[in-house]
């Protein structure tokens, strides 16, 4: 368009720019929201709001509930603080080891912190518990007695830890790899040591995506299910627990409303708190060649191998237990007292492909893959689709982002069972339909998508874009030379969260039903509903296929992130 | 740019491949039965159906049974499906009272011994039945020369201390189970049952597959527990989903007087059903002998029909107790919030 000033008649092209500037911003606004907000609007909205106006009743405040409410809120609020903070303590190191230096093995490492995210809790309790249980491998190495790990207050820290690192890492990550290393010489060629440029300077630059991912985090844990209930048991109730007990276990809804309200009301105020400060801190930042390299100075060198053994071994050592599970067994010898006999298998693969009772429901591992894959699929197209016109309006609020910002991130707050069943009230049988899997997964990715997105394309330099455009630079040419380079590594992180989102399911069981074209998480749930040895390592065999899939497409995924431009 | 390119166009394919197969043919009228997510039954045994009737059968699978019901209930004004299978006891008097079903007086019926007609007016009917048992590890028990409990008081003795697990109420309809057996036995002083079970070291977590895969020592999870709650089936599934094939079950139940409780689960016309003379006969075939003998190994319960012969591994392995503990519906119903609260402040404070 700015070819158009080339041909003298200025006069008109001063009246299309005055024109411009009265109608584009609210054009513009209206366009990049359209799409996010109907989708909001009809997935989320519009069915929480239904069954909420359906169920809510103030005959569910009496005295009693308020104390089950008072009693599972201190303990929600007491478990999300304490998990963040482990959260942030091992993630930001992690992400400044990801974004400054080189190492062998890093680009595996770096996905193996994101397969915990995909995997359904049920898995990875199996998975700590073949470690860290009553006759874990740690037992058997460290026979302390008195060790109890499952169902205590560190099982839901650690968890939660396992779980949700790789949001600080890719978050965090990706706003580290984008800082101007010119800033960090600058400031130590004016004699300013190591803990002067990290306090002063690259904090303060990164403190948008510390803050945006520190409240995905948050969210998370705030709205923990499965944890509590599988590594925490029965002493421990979170507000989303005790709305799932209230609903599906009592069938009373009124005070699983009452609940659902106020979780919502806490996730309304933490989103609204984090708009206000996050809009303190945008900053432009120039982009900038790769500054990646190998450790040279001893604490270097410490740093990283330390860093790396760790993140090994949380990360590596409880799922390595389920391909082990899958490939041995564990048969009791009948003859010697006691004596647990190993032997290596393949029958559990075996067996996945045979329908051997003939069920309707049974699914071949295959069909479950392809079913997972296209599902996730799915959700990265709708989620990025979505996820960008409002990451860019967001990047430059007006006032209308304000009010709209917070809303974002209510999915993340809002109860599962209850969306479900105000899913049924307001569709009814269009949600036996599969092509609604990706919209139900995309309602869980779409908030991590915007936060990734976000504060990378907040970043870009105004003055470069006009730089480009004064250059000559077509809008195409101005995207793909300034834009692009800065948001290449945010749009796969929002990709991987996507795809891992919708790989792992969080919830969205409880969302929609449908009977057709279940998922591995579906299938994995399905083995370990019955007893017996073979139904166990079936369930073992399927989870080790999913940790297969994740790290592969992860690692497939982050292959794009490849060739950083140096043209600046 | 051309990864990306075709990247998306394979997940698009994928994305593709998982929509519906095109339309039916005309002719075959759609029958849709809500039901939980444990429900199995045989291909062949529904298309046997589907043949005899011209009817097209799909299953709605909405959650456990706690969300089915919910889900029945919200939608009853229009309702999601002709047939709602999975409602049991514990749930029965809520589903009643919410008035979703329609009677239906099928004629066989009278095939069905009266225990299990737990509905005068036949707005359901029963269709299996089940024994929520504590399992033991036979091994355990025999290795060190250890009686096997017979009754709910046995379990407090002192050679019993930790070494049971049993499922939180509030999350588990196992656990539920079992503490209504409880109260089935003890009447109102349940609590000062579970107050001492307590002090000799009773183990509780949120769910089955815990309770059973991580905590039982007989399970592939080889935790540290003997004795599980679990159902009076599991020895069967044990054998029949064994690594190797084996002789004899890995464990068993403990039978004794009101130390099981019985579920039993059943199906229903919803009202406003289009299909009434189609789920008539749907109903009719659940009771038949073919779906009631297909039932067993589905879904590890008895079928209520007395004809329907039980597969082998049955008769080995699966355990039914003489004297299950009972409770009326409606008086579950009226009370279930209530002793469960009473529960967990004694056992989880």
């Amino acid at each position: 368009m700015n070819q158009t000033i080339n041909h003298g008649d200025i006069e008109s092209a001063e009246n299309i720019k005055k024109l411009r500037v009265l109608v584009s911003p609210w054009l513009t606004r209206i366009l990049l929201w359209s799409l996010p907000l109907a989708f909001l609007l009809f997935a989320f909205f519009l069915p929480l709001s239904k069954i909420l106006l359906l169920t809510f009743n103030t005959s569910a405040l009496t005295s009693e509930n308020l104390r089950i409410t008072n009693y599972a809120l201190r303990f929600t609020f007491y478990q999300a603080i304490l998990s963040t903070f482990i959260t942030l303590l091992l993630g930001l190191p992690s992400a400044y080891l990801f974004a400054h230096y080189d190492f062998r093995g890093k680009a595996l490492l770096r996905a193996l912190t994101a397969v915990p995210f995909m995997l359904p809790t049920v898995v990875v309790a199996a998975g700590f518990n073949a470690l860290l249980g009553p006759r874990g491998l740690l037992h058997t190495f460290l026979p302390l007695s008195s060790f109890q790990f499952i169902g205590t207050l560190s099982a839901i820290l650690i968890a939660h830890v396992f779980y949700n690192t790789t949001i600080i890492i890719r978050i965090v990550g990706s706003a580290l790899s984008s800082l101007d290393p010119k800033l960090e010489h600058a400031a130590r060629s004016l004699g300013a040591d190591s803990l002067h440029v990290w306090l002063n300077v690259t904090l303060p630059l990164l403190r948008p995506s510390i803050l945006a991912s520190t409240l995905l985090v948050f969210l998370f844990d705030f709205t923990s299910f499965g944890v509590i209930l599988l590594l925490g048991g029965p002493q421990f109730s979170t507000l989303e627990v005790e709305i799932y007990v209230q609903a599906v276990k009592q069938l009373n809804l009124p005070v699983a409303a009452l609940l659902a309200v106020i979780q919502l009301i806490c996730t309304l105020v933490f989103s609204i708190l984090y708009t206000r400060i996050a809009a303190r801190f945008t900053l432009q930042l120039a982009p900038r060649s790769t500054n990646k390299r190998r450790p040279k100075t001893i604490r270097e060198k410490i740093f990283v191998t330390s860093l790396c053994l760790l993140l090994s071994a949380f990360f590596i050592l409880p799922l390595a237990s389920l391909p082990i599970r899958s490939l041995f067994r564990l048969e009791a010898d009948r003859g010697q007292r006691g004596e647990v006999q190993y032997g290596f298998t393949t029958d559990y693969y075996t067996e996945l492909f045979v329908n051997r009772r003939g069920s309707v429901f049974y699914v071949p591992p295959i069909q479950a893959t392809i079913n997972s894959l296209g599902y996730a699929g799915g959700t990265v197209v709708l989620s990025l689709l979505l996820g960008f016109p409002a990451a860019i309006a967001l990047a430059k609020p007006t006032h209308l982002e304000k009010i709209l910002d917070p809303l974002i991130m209510l999915p993340l707050g809002s109860s599962a069972v209850m969306l479900g069943l105000g899913f049924i009230i307001s569709y009814g049988k269009w949600l036996t339909s599969p092509l609604l899997v990706p919209f139900a997964h995309t309602l869980v990715a779409l908030p991590f998508v915007i936060r990734t997105l976000q504060p990378a394309i907040a970043s870009i330099p105004q003055r470069l874009r006009q730089a480009a455009s004064s250059l000559g630079a077509s809008p195409f040419e101005v995207w793909k030379n300034v834009d692009l380079p800065i948001i290449r590594r945010a749009t796969l992180a929002a990709a991987t969260f996507a795809f891992t989102i919708s790989l792992g399911e969080f919830g969205a069981t409880l969302l929609i039903s449908r009977p057709e074209y279940p998922t591995i998480p579906v299938a994995i749930e399905r083995f370990l509903s019955q007893p017996g040895g073979l139904n166990y390592g079936q369930s073992m065999a399927m989870a080790t296929i999913l940790l297969l899939l994740a790290t592969v497409s992860i690692l497939v995924i982050e292959k794009f992130r490849l060739p950083d431009t140096g043209e600046f | 740019m051309k990864k990306i390119t075709l990247l998306l166009s394979t997940f698009l394919f994928l994305v593709a491949s998982c929509t519906p197969q095109a339309t039916q043919p005309a002719g075959p009228q759609t029958l849709t039965i809500m039901t939980h997510d444990s429900f199995a039954v045989n291909g062949d045994v529904v298309k046997a159906f589907e043949q005899a009737n011209n009817a097209n059968i799909v299953f709605l699978q909405s959650g456990d049974a706690g969300t089915v019901l919910n889900k029945a209930i919200l939608t009853r004004e229009a309702p999601l499906a002709d047939l709602l299978f999975g409602v049991d006891n514990t749930f029965l008097s809520r589903a009643l009272e919410a008035d979703i079903f329609e009677s239906y007086e099928s004629s066989l019926l009278n095939q069905i011994p009266d225990e299990f007609k737990l509905d005068d007016s036949n707005r359901v009917l029963p269709v299996d039945y089940g024994d929520v048992c504590i399992n033991y590890d036979k091994k355990y028990f025999t290795e060190i020369s250890l009686a096997v409990p017979q009754s709910l008081e046995d379990l407090l003795k002192p050679e019993y201390a930790g070494l049971l697990v049993v499922e939180n109420p509030a999350t588990s309809s196992t656990g539920l189970a079992f503490m209504l057996a409880t109260v089935a036995h003890f009447g109102d002083s349940f609590n000062e049952y579970w107050s001492a079970l307590k002090d000799n070291g009773v183990i509780v977590v949120d769910g089955w597959e815990t309770a059973y895969y991580t905590n039982f020592s007989a399970s592939s999870g080889k935790g540290p527990q003997p004795m599980v709650v679990s159902y009076g089936t599991s020895p069967a599934a044990e054998v029949i989903f064994a690594e190797t094939p084996l002789d004899d079950a890995p464990t068993a139940s403990i039978l004794g007087p009101d130390t099981c409780f019985r579920q039993i689960e059943f199906v229903g016309i919803l009202k406003g059903t289009q299909q009434r003379t189609l789920a008539e006969k749907f109903v009719d075939f659940m009771l038949s002998q073919q779906f009631q003998e297909d039932m067993p190994l589905q879904m590890f319960v008895y079928p209520v029909n007395p004809n329907a012969a039980l597969p082998e591994a049955f008769v080995k392995y699966a355990q039914a107790p003489e004297q299950p503990a009972t409770l009326s519906p409606a008086v579950i119903a009226a009370k279930r919030d209530e002793w469960i609260q009473a529960w967990a402040d004694v056992v989880l404070k």
